[in-house]
């Protein structure tokens, strides 16, 4: 680390970054001829190229959300980012093909050794594309397509045309069109009726380049009555200059299937995390986000489910932490569009530092909906005067046969806490650590043992050097 | 003479400006049980908080020696890390952490040589049976939705566990049933048998299972009578009013 990233860096582990040996750059900005060159690069069907550039337009003429924080999305400069570079001419099957630079990054995450003990399939993507994809063999012969998002629509493309923007069209919001344009990476994933997938599969996304801009894509299909555990991870390089992130994710969880999707985003303070989610539960389906946000410098996601089919539940349980210079603007969304159906949405966030975390929740049961049942908590912990905590809940309730509950807290760290826990040999900054990781324990227990286990080194982290 | 664990000399206190204690002068060695008895608001619990280092206690004037050191300028975790142990009145419940994590890492950094694995979960096995715990304490959170004997239990097994040279017990007694309370007084006769041992109670009952060897009679701020266990007896049936019109 030789530039302006080692003064900025600070705890954030990896905020390292390697050389940038590119094979295809292309220049700053975006236009109509950038979003039909990267559709050509990657020899689309026609279908695609026009949706891409449809979704272009979008996006030129909407205006920016006029909600969250504005004067952070005002100040995105879309002229300055890199809309798509590629750094491995391939998506390869071994470790040892990746170019030694981009393996070298992914063995420091931890990825193929974590591939080896416990994951039933691995994306790595670095940049614009995935550089690294494999599934177990057992899976595949059981019917499970596992494949980074390009290759999905070149081998599938019926599939893709048919579920492609169906969850969340290009229209959806200003940045969902932006990600229809110019999207590239992500997943395809699509389990058979019946199957279970024991072991989760993850998806790892690195940016490592200043400026950039990733945008991928990810698709899960769940058939009739399977079930899957999809697993996301993201870091970035400390730089002093901005970097974007703006993915779109769609789930599909047919008759009496189960999708759970975890996220770990720990993306460095100079990223713009700006994410569309959202799922479709049909009969029976359960749906469940488990969404921690650590890093980035703006996230604004709130996780969706549509529960169309009776009898659907979805679950989101998702925490924010916001330390210095950091606004986590996130929640969760559920659509009660049949009847009988069940959701629960339990929020944490923390805020320190000067760093603000933002609740914002929709909660909508539809006139014909009867006997669906909610609840919604979130709680939040601040820890110092400096940081700020927001709550915006929405409730739309179209009939008298729902039962739903809310409840909300913000509370501080007593002072109480402190001392029993220091009365018990902990320092100041243990205690804190201690106390912060028992707020997130709603969270971390949801996910694998090994997220867990770095989610809370993460947060004690965090947690030092900051008391005076 | 055996050896001096606690020494405070003529200690004037004040919480927010309101002075508390005013005077207090204690001394207690190894191997000594006493007790300090006295009316709602005389500052016994403010005694066992100040000893602990609780910040919203200012001491005025006097001074603290722990094993002949002073104590001003120890932080509360390195009096908990040289053998100081408060039982808390009412405990702070801390929601998301297990018992059981709690536990092992308080144990591992209070301790000279903390037990390990295996060691530890004797340890602890022998501990919570002594005090009639249920295993399942260990997965539940630290004192969150606990009862009051739930969270004494818990207090006392902290204190076996973690093995302090001086015991403050702030009103352990108070919440517990009968059977509980012997259960607790077996603890506390353990740990006391080998340290310095405070306890701060209204009632003569826990007395009777743990022998003091020095009773002191507390009212307004400072000690204005010592005796023997007789003078718990005589407190318990004559109050404390007498006390004040002899002074």
């Amino acid at each position: 680390m030789t530039d302006d990233a080692q003064e900025i860096i600070g705890d954030y582990k990896y905020g390292f970054h390697d050389p940038e040996n590119s094979t295809i750059r292309f220049d700053k900005g975006l236009s109509e001829q950038v979003v039909r060159d990267i559709s050509e690069l990657k020899n689309e069907p026609e279908w695609m190229t026009e949706l891409r550039v449809k979704a272009y337009h979008h996006f030129v003429e909407r205006v920016m959300p006029e909600w969250g924080n504005c004067s952070l999305l005002d100040s995105i400069d879309f002229e300055s980012i890199t809309y798509f570079l590629r750094s491995s001419n391939k998506t390869e099957k071994s470790w040892d093909d990746v170019p030694d630079d981009i393996k070298n990054t992914f063995d420091r995450l931890g990825i193929p050794e974590a591939e080896q003990k416990w994951l039933g399939g691995v994306t790595a993507q670095y940049e614009s594309e995935a550089v690294y994809h494999s599934i177990r063999e057992d899976l595949e012969e059981q019917g499970v397509i596992f494949l980074d998002m390009d290759s999905g629509l070149k081998e599938y493309p019926e599939i893709v045309k048919k579920y492609f923007g169906t969850v969340i069209p290009h229209s959806d919001n200003k940045f969902s069109a932006l990600n229809t344009a110019v999207w590239s990476g992500g997943s395809f994933l699509y389990i058979p009726k019946g199957v279970h997938v024991e072991m989760p599969v993850q998806a790892y996304f690195r940016i490592n380049a200043k400026n950039m801009g990733q945008f991928e894509r990810t698709l899960i299909i769940a058939d009739e009555g399977s079930s899957v555990h999809y697993v996301e991870g993201c870091t970035a390089p400390s730089y002093s200059t901005d970097s974007l992130h703006s993915a779109v994710v769609e789930l599909i969880a047919m008759d009496g299937a189960k999708i759970r999707y975890s996220t770990v985003q720990n993306w460095s303070s100079n990223v713009y995390n700006l994410v569309t989610k959202r799922a479709v539960a049909h009969r029976n389906a359960t749906v469940e986000w488990v969404d921690g946000n650590i890093g980035s410098k703006l996230t604004m996601k709130y996780p969706s489910v549509l529960l169309k089919g009776e009898g659907a539940h979805a679950e989101v349980i998702s925490v924010a932490y916001a330390g210095k210079g950091q606004h986590q603007d996130t929640g969760a969304k559920v659509h009660h569009l049949a009847s009988n159906t069940t959701s629960n949405i339990l929020s944490k966030s923390i805020s320190k530092d000067g760093g603000r975390s933002s609740y914002r929740g929709l909660l909508q049961v539809s006139p014909k909906s009867t006997g669906c049942r909610s609840k919604v908590v979130c709680d939040a912990l601040i820890l110092d005067s400096d940081s700020r905590s927001d709550t915006y809940p929405t409730m739309e309730i179209g009939n008298s046969t729902s039962d739903l509950e809310h409840e909300a807290s913000v509370s501080k760290v007593s002072n109480d806490q402190l001392f029993y826990l220091m009365s018990r040999g902990f320092s100041e900054e243990d205690a804190m650590g201690l106390i912060v990781n028992g707020f997130f324990e709603p969270f971390t227990r949801e996910l694998p043992m090994e997220y867990a286990v770095e989610l809370n080194k993460l947060l004690e982290l965090e947690m030092e050097g900051s008391i005076g | 003479m055996a050896d001096e664990i606690l020494r405070i000399e003529n200690l004037h206190v004040s919480v927010e400006g309101t002075p508390i204690l005013k005077g207090l002068s204690l001394t207690i060695h190894r191997g000594e049980i006493h007790a300090i008895m006295g009316r709602n608001g005389a500052g016994k619990s403010t005694l066992a908080n100040v000893v602990m280092g609780h910040p919203a206690y200012e001491i005025t004037s006097g001074r603290i020696f722990f094993k002949g050191e002073p104590l001003e300028n120890l932080e509360v975790f390195e009096r908990a890390r040289a053998g100081m142990f408060l039982s808390f009145q009412y405990p702070a419940a801390i929601p998301g952490v297990q018992v059981g994590t709690f536990l092992k890492k308080s144990v591992a950094s209070v301790r000279e040589n903390p037990p390990k694995g295996r060691e530890f979960r004797k340890e602890l096995n022998a501990a919570m049976d002594q005090l009639s715990m249920d295993k399942s304490f260990l997965s539940r959170y630290v004192n969150d939705g606990f009862s009051g004997g739930e969270k004494k239990r818990l207090e006392i097994l902290q204190m076996l566990l973690l093995q302090p040279h001086l015991a403050l017990l702030d009103e352990t007694d108070s919440g517990l049933d009968i059977d509980a309370l012997r259960i607790v007084a077996q603890g506390i006769n353990e740990v006391a048998a080998d340290s310095a041992c405070l306890i701060i109670t209204h009632y003569q009952r826990l007395l009777d299972l743990v022998k003091p060897h020095f009773v002191h009679a507390m009212i307004d701020g400072t000690i204005i009578r010592t005796g023997g266990p007789e003078l718990a007896l005589e407190l318990e049936d004559r109050g404390y009013d007498w006390l004040e019109v002899t002074a």
